[in-house]
């Protein structure tokens, strides 16, 4: 399809229910489906004619730590043939297995394993699921918003050991926040601190 | 008797100066034919995209220098074009001449070094020696513009930090004239070169097909036949303005990567040449107070500059809930950066997608049935940097 309009109508007429919304923003088409339509979804761009997105971009997860659904998965397309681009995503909550795009696409295999290391969101199916950027034996999700920023674990060569040690993190100065946005009430975290001082009074 | 014959597991790097960085592979021979690849990568992960995540805008842009470490210009133009776009601001002209002649320049760095080192791997040396002369040449030219050689921090939302200091412009005039010769001299010593043929032509073979189902961009699904470039299909910038020839592979082997990284290098000269033909004097990034910090003179002459001065420090500016995904044409291939931002001065999620991390998962399918002695010719055409991958 040479436009987007035209293709969002051809998606939206063929797939018809498996797409729950669908925008054109940006240049671009963004999709919402749900998880168990993933594989449909996705041969069908791949393979019709007027749509053929030959190309995985990109698999990514934001994470809404408040959301019931917490885990937002997207997929980045490109079709070289109609120069175009389409975001396709789903929610799934924290402990969904999700199918993996390996058979489809073989690029899918180290970003489902970059997803699952940095977010550990499992993937059904994948013929090599481990950890890929962070360290051997490293424990946790650092992309996560609920992982600190300086993690754990610190790591130092031990003269007494003669090798690398993980120890917990020591900071001199905890990790500080500023929070410039609203310099009347006070930075969050001195309210929380206030209030930690308070519960324990 | 029967001897019970076993494949032999090989280490190669983390340490190990064909490894072009951090790499830890495990290959597993037969004899010295390689049955199977497995990178290990990730030695050199410094956890980019949780960092930008706790940043403002403005402060986000030097970790994009850090990614690929040989053309970080064209990394943070990727960044500053995504803000750009969510915010719906226009770029003047001659910040965006400036930003496509240093992208352009970033471009000519990353090949030097990859065709050069490349060269270096399977048994030359001169051409290092020669390419990096040319190298350093050209990080002047970004210490010039921007105060430092590599980590440049120098495109922002909007257009760049400051203005091109005087006489630099006559100077990379002069370097367009010299350079193609350096280019000629180089091809003189590799493109007929027995040896250098006979370690790269038909090695590394990727067909149109495989180029596409393994996510390659850049030169990698070039060298194979495909006529994609993003600087022509999706022009950002004021690339639409310029008038360069994307060179296409045939074969998708090590040797015609090679040869359109050397004629895009011939190209990158002819459009810093037509920027600079085109550049003329005017402002150098958007007059947008609420994003551009003022000017030193405004802040001790105005009050509202040295509060916009202060806030756009501390706090930075906000920008707007949306989603947007914004590639460019890197020297290495397609690099995009995902963006989500909440309405708050500190993205809500950053993703990179670099090119190198897509092609050296397509290690194991490249040097399958090589020989080992054709791993590092292979990897060095792949044009990975460990920056970028490991992010």
């Amino acid at each position: 399809m040479n436009n987007l309009i035209d293709l969002e109508k051809k998606i939206n007429s063929e797939l018809g229910t498996k797409i729950n919304t669908s925008e054109i923003k940006h240049n671009q088409i963004y999709l919402e489906i749900d998880s168990e339509d993933l594989i449909d979804v996705v041969l069908f761009v791949k393979t019709n004619k007027d749509t053929k997105f030959r190309q995985l971009i990109d698999i990514t997860v934001v994470d809404y730590p408040e959301r019931s659904k917490r885990f937002k998965i997207v997929y980045l397309f490109l079709s070289h043939e109609f120069n175009q681009r389409m975001i396709l995503s789903y929610d799934i909550s924290e402990n969904e297995v999700i199918a993996s795009l390996t058979p489809i696409f073989p690029s899918a295999n180290w970003m489902e394993r970059e997803v699952f290391d940095m977010y550990g969101v499992s993937f059904k199916d994948h013929p090599d699921l481990r950890r890929i950027l962070t360290d051997y034996g490293f424990e946790g999700h650092p992309l996560r918003k609920d992982f600190p920023l300086t993690g754990h674990t610190e790591v130092r060569y031990s003269e007494d050991q003669k090798k690398v040690v993980n120890e917990p993190v020591k900071l001199e100065q905890n990790y500080r926040n500023f929070d410039y946005e609203s310099p009347w009430e006070g930075t969050k975290y001195i309210k929380e601190l206030t209030d930690s001082n308070d519960k324990k009074n | 008797m029967t001897k019970k014959i076993k494949n032999l597991n090989l280490n190669f790097g983390p340490q190990h100066p064909a490894a072009h960085g951090v790499l830890r592979l495990i290959l597993e021979l037969d004899g010295e034919v390689v049955e199977k690849a497995d990178p290990h990568i990730g030695l050199l992960h410094r956890g980019t995209e949780k960092l930008i995540e706790n940043k403002t805008y403005m402060q986000a842009v030097p970790y994009f220098d850090r990614l690929d470490y040989v053309a970080p210009m064209n990394q943070e133009h990727a960044f500053a074009l995504a803000v750009e776009k969510i915010l719906d601001i226009d770029v003047p002209i001659r910040a965006q001449l400036i930003r496509v002649m240093f992208c352009e320049i970033g471009r000519i760095l990353s090949h030097i070094l990859n065709v050069t080192t490349q060269a270096l791997d399977v048994g030359a040396l001169t051409p290092s020696l020669w390419g990096f002369e040319e190298r350093e040449t050209l990080m002047t030219f970004y210490e010039r513009a921007s105060g430092s050689r590599l980590h440049a921090n120098y495109f922002r939302a909007g257009g760049v930090h400051q203005d091109l200091p005087a006489g630099l412009e006559t100077d990379i005039a002069k370097f367009c004239e010299t350079f193609p010769k350096i280019i000629n001299d180089l091809e003189n010593l590799l493109t007929d070169n027995r040896i250098f043929k006979q370690r790269n032509v038909d090695i590394g073979v990727v067909t149109k097909e495989d180029a596409l189902d393994y996510s390659f961009s850049g030169v990698m699904i070039r060298g194979s036949g495909v006529p994609w470039d993003l600087r022509k299909s999706q022009p950002y910038d004021c690339y639409n303005q310029l008038e360069f020839k994307i060179p296409v592979g045939k074969n998708g082997d090590c040797y015609d990567r090679y040869l359109c990284r050397i004629e895009e290098m011939k190209e990158s000269v002819k459009i810093i040449k037509q920027c600079l033909s085109k550049m003329e004097k005017g402002p150098i990034k958007t007059f947008d107070g609420k994003i551009t910090p003022p000017s030193k003179k405004d802040i001790k002459q105005s009050m509202e500059a040295l509060i916009h001065h202060f806030k756009l420090f501390t706090e930075g500016y906000r920008v707007p809930k949306d989603e947007i995904y914004t590639a460019v044409e890197a020297p290495k291939g397609e690099f995009g950066v995902y963006l989500i931002s909440d309405g708050s001065s500190k993205p809500y999620k950053c993703k990179i997608r670099a090119p190198g991390f897509s092609h050296l998962q397509s290690m194991d399918y490249l040097i399958k049935g090589h020989m080992l002695a054709d791993v590092p010719a292979v990897l060095g055409s792949l044009d990975i940097v460990f920056g970028e991958v490991d992010r």
